[in-house]
């Protein structure tokens, strides 16, 4: 883990006690407080969980044990964006194998690999809710359909290119 | 609403336009349900019109949504602090109506939540949604804060002493948090293991607080309903259920999509008719009806209707009524590996026969599909069928969830289980580079 990281930013501590005034315990805030991090630094650190765990009154394995629980919370780094090519079952019926063995060969990684450059982190995904047009796939924040290999490779020529 | 539309729920949705503000949801009919439930209907007279509607949950489980409502202690909301959650945590393989209509019309579910909420008395409301829906998650902010400045949400909304707020929890994705308990759980910030029953949410909630937890498209039904009558929306299903259901299809059919049907419609008319059958060069093999948790039909079981009863009766479950197509060209025990694989990773490991079990009916047919499955991996596969499987002898509903398309399976295509044995390899000699 790295312990370069900086410490949070103040208005970010300031927002994490706010959301967790907001609930009748501090810890209801906890899946927020990480998405925070995770926004702001791509992924959480040891050293951001354990002040967050600190900000909920929250000892730094229990909350750990919700970081580690959910499939969108990264506790290790991830590249600049994040390919998460839906696994489920409409998606592998229309053929998202092929693409997934495309963009691993086309990336050089493995799915839960980083590029070396930094650029591109692919994940598997379920189902993303976007079955009428498998094979599906979120870039970032953004949902996109009926993927093929051109639209892949398209899509990786601009995500290296996009800081 | 100001015209009555036999598909309440789609009625305003329109992909291009994007959602409608405050005022076109008005102009629409919105609106007139909270006016007339907050301006002289008791919330007792709205859980017995919500019961004769013969509204049942449309999350999958199918429960009468009156009836829920009905365990729910009967204080004023100003009392007792209670809940009203909307489940939009839909991460059922296969299924994606809940994000259209998120995405569509958010201030419906708004209105739906504020007349569930009046119903049971509750002053604070949860949206649940699941992290990855983004553009559904800034709809529904942008909702909220319109409603809420429009003084539809918050304190003594119309001038009639009942407050209620909504805020939106965005999860961080996994499956079992669609389990009610467990979504419980996740709110209160633990690992989302579920809960057991009793004491039931009703009375025994979030933060031990009576909660109501119910489906979005359940919720987006009660504006319609209020608004027209238990028996206009009784009369709106085509069996012994009442309502609309957004159906969804798909898989290699020629148009892939959700259509807001009758509840009951044959399961061929919205196979045929309106996802166009299949694609050229493909037959309909077999069919999972309401996600990945309902058991395979097969072609014959195509004229069912698709309501809560008729379906069971075939053998499987209404589900979420969204159906995923196996065709003749894609292998079935392929298929099945990738659903076990899902639910293998989704268990949440709290009881050791689903933590353990799901792991080991993923390795089994593993094994049978690259090659190296063996005549006992059968009995084994039925054994874990017969175990884990419903009523199940499992902490929650997952392993039997997990379960149903397994032992569907294992009959329906029982020569092709036998053939991948017998030859060593799977004879569609598909490209299933595993991940």
């Amino acid at each position: 883990m790295s312990t370069a990281e900086p410490p949070l930013p103040t208005s970010m501590r300031t927002e994490i006690l706010a959301l967790a005034a907001q609930e009748p315990h501090p810890r209801g805030a906890g899946v927020a407080a990480l998405r925070l991090v995770q926004d702001r630094f791509g992924w959480i650190s040891t050293a951001h969980l354990r002040e967050v765990a600190a900000l909920l009154g929250m000892s730094d394995d229990d909350l750990d044990g919700i970081a580690t629980y959910f499939n969108l919370l990264f506790r290790r780094p991830v590249g600049r964006h994040v390919i998460m090519l839906c696994d489920s079952v409409s998606c592998w019926i229309m053929g998202r194998e092929p693409l997934c063995a495309h963009l691993c060969r086309t990336l050089g990684i493995r799915p839960g690999e980083t590029t070396a450059d930094n650029a591109i982190t692919l994940l598997p995904t379920v189902c993303l809710g976007h079955c009428d047009h498998a094979p599906a796939m979120l870039v970032d924040d953004t949902l996109h359909g009926d993927v093929d290999m051109a639209a892949l490779d398209h899509l990786i020529g601009t995500l290296r290119e996009t800081p | 609403m100001t015209s009555v539309s036999e598909r309440p729920l789609t009625a305003m949705i329109d992909p291009a336009a994007g959602p409608p503000d405050c005022a076109a949801y008005e102009r629409a009919g919105g609106w007139q349900a909270t006016r007339r439930a907050l301006g002289g209907l008791s919330p007792a007279e709205i859980i017995d019109m919500v019961t004769r509607s013969k509204l049942r949950g449309r999350g999958g489980a199918g429960f009468g949504t009156g009836q829920k409502w009905s365990f729910v202690p009967k204080e004023p909301a100003a009392e007792r602090r209670k809940y009203l959650i909307a489940n939009a945590d839909e991460m059922e393989p296969g299924t994606f109506k809940d994000r259209l209509l998120i995405e569509g019309n958010p201030l419906q579910l708004v209105e739906g939540m504020i007349l569930a909420a009046y119903a049971v008395q509750a002053g604070h409301g949860i949206v649940f949604l699941r992290g990855e829906y983004h553009l559904a998650c800034a709809r529904l902010h942008h909702a909220i804060a319109e409603a809420r400045q429009q003084g539809w949400l918050g304190d003594d909304i119309l001038g009639s002493g009942f407050g209620f707020d909504i805020h939106v929890h965005s999860s961080a994705g996994r499956y079992i948090c669609g389990e009610e308990t467990a979504l419980l759980t996740a709110l209160e910030g633990r690992r989302a293991t579920p809960r057991s029953k009793p004491p039931f949410p009703q009375t025994g909630g979030l933060w031990g607080a009576p909660s109501v937890v119910n489906n979005v498209e359940t919720l987006c039904n009660l504006p319609h309903i209020v608004a027209n009558g238990a028996e206009w929306f009784a009369g709106l299903g085509l069996g012994e259920d009442g309502g609309t259901k957004i159906y969804g299809v798909s898989g290699r059919v020629a148009r892939p999509g959700a259509w807001e049907l009758p509840i009951g419609t044959p399961l061929r008319q919205i196979i045929e008719e309106h996802a166009g059958g299949m694609r050229p060069g493909y037959q309909l093999r077999a069919l999972l009806p309401g996600g990945a948790s309902t058991a395979f039909l097969d072609a014959a079981a195509l004229d069912v209707a698709m309501d809560y009863g008729s379906v069971e009766k075939a053998g499987s479950r209404l589900g979420t009524g969204m159906a995923i197509i196996l065709d003749d060209r894609t292998c079935p025990i392929g298929m099945i590996r990738n659903l076990e694989h899902f639910f293998a990773q989704e268990s949440c490991g709290w009881c050791t026969p689903c933590r353990d079990g799901l792991p080991w009916v993923e390795r089994l047919l593993d094994a049978i599909e690259d090659g190296t499955g063996h005549d006992e991996d059968l009995d084994q596969l039925g054994r874990h069928a017969r175990m884990l499987g419903a009523p199940g002898r499992t902490f929650c509903a997952h392993a039997p969830g997990a379960m149903a398309p397994l032992a569907s399976g294992l009959k329906l295509f029982a020569a092709d289980f036998a053939d991948h044995i017998r030859h060593g390899r799977c004879p569609q000699q598909q490209a299933e580079t595993r991940t």
